[in-house]
């Protein structure tokens, strides 16, 4: 991780996105930021807290994303200029807030929202694009093309913020926020930070009044009548560039990733001759007279955007407005098929695009090379299944939570969520994941579930969450579920660290973002005040865990919790040294005449465990084992065997 | 910084999630831009805690910023971290000119593992690997680091291999200002690591 305070202004460094956002948060003089951690989003808030201290700012990781845009709001109320962070799932769950802050306006001081879209949902449980809230609930979003622009849009985002008095957004996808490229550093502003909520003049208002969203009409109102002065300065906003002949072929329209790849696509084709690009950073309000004056350039326009198509929808439905004298354009994009809605944006997809409306060959390989293409044998190169890591409790908290449900023998199942253990659903937790949503909706459809019973409905249901999820959104789902008698067993993987997303603190962890002690807020205590039973083992003891599960989902009524807990691997091994030496003894590994089926490389799969088909034995690959010791409990001949190391 | 004979140099680092795939492409971008360049990095994640296919695309430009993702077919160097992974990768991104530097050590997926057809016999890889690429070096990098006494530096002998080809344009000492920046407690082992993957392609030309 780079330095993002280094003190070098006009020095070139290399930062990933995020870490330019965060940057350009200090040259902008920011005094608070808040954040839930969340794929591509992560890096604003982490490179934050790293240097709060020293720019003496307030940094904190939120229990969730509606408290964290809260909490970020108020910094603003109170005059000091505010960040908040989230990917696409936490604008879901912050609309509610959002559409009332756009109403009543913000304080005296910015507030910036940054989320981070996930195209091809690498790292996600869906693919939404988040432009269309800005259309939807009134709010000026910009989104960056390139890394400077991640950085340098930042200050600029406050400053419309607080020229207009609303909350802005800035909208990045994973190919710019967690993409890593150059950055020339501008300067970190000494700010003066004074907090104070004092009565609040509102610019819509004669009086000095309240920050509130009523009445509501009069202010939707009034945010459109901002969101036109907004537009005006827009037009002449130098995010928003044209490059290309005066009259080409072809004009591209792109955003965010698409106009870096819309340029090597171009270049890939050697077309600069024949394609111009206008790349809009300000997106809504659209620039409506700069996009004008652009489609009178070309008559064919092809939209290049990641995920939905945004601007071919807003640009096509400003279009149609125009007068019947008008040149019509002939519009290619997401609706001409040329492009998809789904899946990530790439310099392939966009080449593939234009040479779909114009007739240019591309041919980047030898007809020769091709043919070794085709010929790579498939059985070389299958895919790899993700898994958890070697030594991972999550491995272990599944083999007993499926050894339960089989000794139970009622066909029970787990409803899961989001985190590491959401690859339950597949062979790492052998298959025993059985729904997937989105965060805390594994809790509530055990809620549901455990109500069937009157319908003849006998399965036990586990809720599988992680420790950052339970704080994040399952102490209502467990209210819930006691206070009306649902039947369900509620197991948190509780491994010390939101680790799916690199290890951020949550309530319930030793320290702040910021490094500083913090109440640590104990889960088994939140769900005893609930009312419900609660038990504690440790995954690596499998007997225990898998007796511990089996009580607990054959006792007969109510919500039941079970906090299986140990830190995550890669947690504990910053910290200890390995504490076995395991082995495998090959005249005890009794290979495919054991009649175990070989549990350990067929269904246990830790990869640190490989079967060596010349001996016909398992054998531990020394370089990936973490040696964890727990898969000597799994053979059943006794073959692999842990040691533990002084 | 120098004029590049082609730019952008599209690079493609292929491994396993937990090899330290992004790590060899932060050691060789920050060096990289500390010298005038524009890098542009793009990763696979998600995967990359998780025994997953990782690879990394790395654009080198000493004239402008491109966009992070290599088109298909137009790699010019693959440094594989793992076989399976190298081939995979070839057969997206190589093209008659592309060189490859390949550690040869198989990282074996747990469904190879499971599936009982076991991991492809590595002569025949290797043969495949070499019939793809213009040029291959193979270092032996994850065999020489466990020599050093850590296997992660494995990494630092393919960066090592990689600049010895000349392939890049990034001198010795470049690659130790970084290492002295981005590793101040382990200097000496990254040092030594990055000679003896430098050694190991001198002797292979």
């Amino acid at each position: 991780m780079p330095n993002i305070d280094m003190d070098a202004p006009g020095s070139n460094q290399l930062f990933i996105g995020n870490e330019a956002m965060a940057r350009g948060a200090l040259e902008a003089g920011i005094g608070f930021a808040s954040a839930y951690p969340g794929t591509p989003s992560s890096e604003i808030l982490g490179s934050l807290a790293e240097v709060a201290k020293k720019r003496d700012i307030y940094v904190e990781w939120s229990v969730n994303e509606k408290v964290a845009i809260e909490a970020g709001a108020a910094a603003s109320f109170a005059g000091i200029r505010s960040l908040v962070a989230m990917k696409m799932n936490g604008l879901n769950v912050v609309i509610d807030f959002l559409s009332t802050i756009v109403l009543s306006g913000i304080g005296k001081k910015g507030l910036v929202l940054m989320v981070g879209d996930d195209p091809a949902a690498h790292s996600s449980s869906n693919e939404t694009d988040s432009r269309p809230v800005s259309k939807w609930l009134d709010i000026p979003l910009v989104e960056p093309g390139d890394f400077q622009e991640a950085k340098d849009m930042i200050p600029f985002l406050y400053g419309i913020s607080e020229e207009f008095g609303t909350i802005c957004i800035l909208r990045s996808v994973t190919r710019v926020a967690h993409a890593r490229g150059n950055i020339r550093l501008g300067e970190i502003p000494k700010v003066e930070h004074k907090a104070r909520f004092e009565n609040y003049f509102d610019p819509a208002a004669p009086m000095p009044t309240s920050i509130m969203c009523v009445p509501s009409s009069f202010r939707h109102m009034f945010q459109h009548m901002r969101l036109d002065k907004i537009r005006e300065k827009f037009e002449s906003s130098t995010y928003n560039k044209y490059v290309g002949p005066e009259k080409p072929d072809l004009l591209i329209i792109t955003s965010g990733s698409g106009w870096l790849y819309s340029q090597d696509a171009v270049n890939a084709l050697k077309a600069e001759n024949r394609i111009g690009i206008l790349k809009l950073g300000t997106l809504w309000p659209l620039p409506e007279k700069l996009v004008k004056s652009c489609l009178s350039k070309s008559d064919k326009v092809l939209f290049i955007e990641e995920t939905d198509p945004f601007l071919e929808g807003v640009i096509m439905e400003y279009a149609a407005g125009f007068s019947p004298e008008s040149k019509r354009n002939l519009f290619y994009g997401n609706h001409t098929r040329h492009l998809s809605s789904f899946g990530e944006l790439t310099p392939d997809a966009v080449i593939k695009a234009i040479t779909g409306v114009l007739d240019i060959k591309y041919a980047p390989r030898d007809a020769e090379y091709m043919k070794k293409v085709e010929a790579v044998p498939q059985q070389y190169i299958m895919d790899r299944l993700l898994t958890f890591c070697p030594g991972c409790p999550h491995r272990a908290s599944f083999w007993a939570i499926k050894d339960a449900l089989a000794m139970d023998g009622r066909h029970g199942f787990v409803t899961g969520d989001i985190g590491c253990y959401s690859m339950a659903l597949g062979p790492a937790g052998f298959f025993q994941t059985r729904t997937h949503q989105c965060m805390g909706a594994g809790a509530g459809l055990a809620n549901g579930f455990g109500q069937l019973h009157r319908f003849g409905f006998d399965q036990p249901v586990v809720s599988v969450v992680g420790d950052s999820t339970f704080y994040h959104s399952i102490i209502p789902a467990l209210v819930n579920g006691v206070h009306n008698h649902s039947d369900f067993t509620l197991v948190i993987l509780d491994n010390g660290a939101t680790a799916m997303t690199g290890f951020q603190p949550h309530p319930g962890t030793e320290l702040t973002a910021m490094g500083e002690p913090a109440a640590q807020i104990s889960m088994e205590n939140i769900c005893r005040a609930i009312g419900a039973r609660v038990e504690i083992c440790d995954p690596f003891d499998l007997k225990n865990t898998t007796r511990t599960m089996l009580d607990l989902i054959e006792q007969k009524e109510g919500a039941k919790v079970a906090i299986m807990r140990r830190t995550c691997e890669l947690v504990r091994q910053k910290k200890e040294e390995k504490p076995y030496k395991m082995k495998i003894d090959p005249d005890k590994c009794l290979g495919e005449d054991c009649g175990c089926n070989r549990l350990c490389t067929r269904v246990f799969r830790c990869p640190g465990l490989i079967w060596d088909p010349v001996l016909g034995k398992t054998r531990i690959d020394e370089v990936i084992c973490n040696e964890c010791g727990v898969c000597a409990d799994i053979c059943p001949e006794g073959a692999i065997t842990r040691e533990a190391v002084a | 910084m120098n004029k590049l004979a082609k730019d952008p140099v599209n690079v493609v680092v292929a491994g396993v999630g937990g090899q330290g795939n992004v790590m060899v492409t932060l050691v060789l971008g920050n060096t990289l831009v500390h010298d005038g360049y524009f890098v542009t990095i793009g990763e696979t994640y998600g995967a990359s805690q998780r025994g997953g296919s990782v690879m990394s695309h790395l654009k080198i430009s000493a004239e402008k910023q491109f966009s992070p993702l290599i088109p298909e077919g137009q790699a010019d160097i693959v440094l594989g971290m793992e076989p399976v992974e190298t081939l995979r990768v070839l057969k997206s991104f190589g093209n008659q000119n592309v060189v490859t530097v390949l550690n040869p050590r198989p990282i074996h997926p747990v469904d190879f593992t499971g599936s009982g057809s076991g991991y492809p016999n590595m002569e025949e890889l290797l043969e495949q690997v070499k019939g793809m690429s213009a040029k291959t070096y193979v270092v032996a990098a994850t065999e020489e680091a466990q020599k050093l006494g850590n296997p992660m530096l494995a990494n630092m002998i393919l960066i090592g291999s990689l600049i010895q080809t000349g392939l890049v344009t990034i001198s010795q000492e470049a690659i130790e200002k970084t290492i002295r920046d981005m590793f101040p407690k382990a200097v000496a082992s990254n040092i030594k690591a990055l000679k003896v993957g430098m050694r190991l392609v001198s002797i292979l030309q």
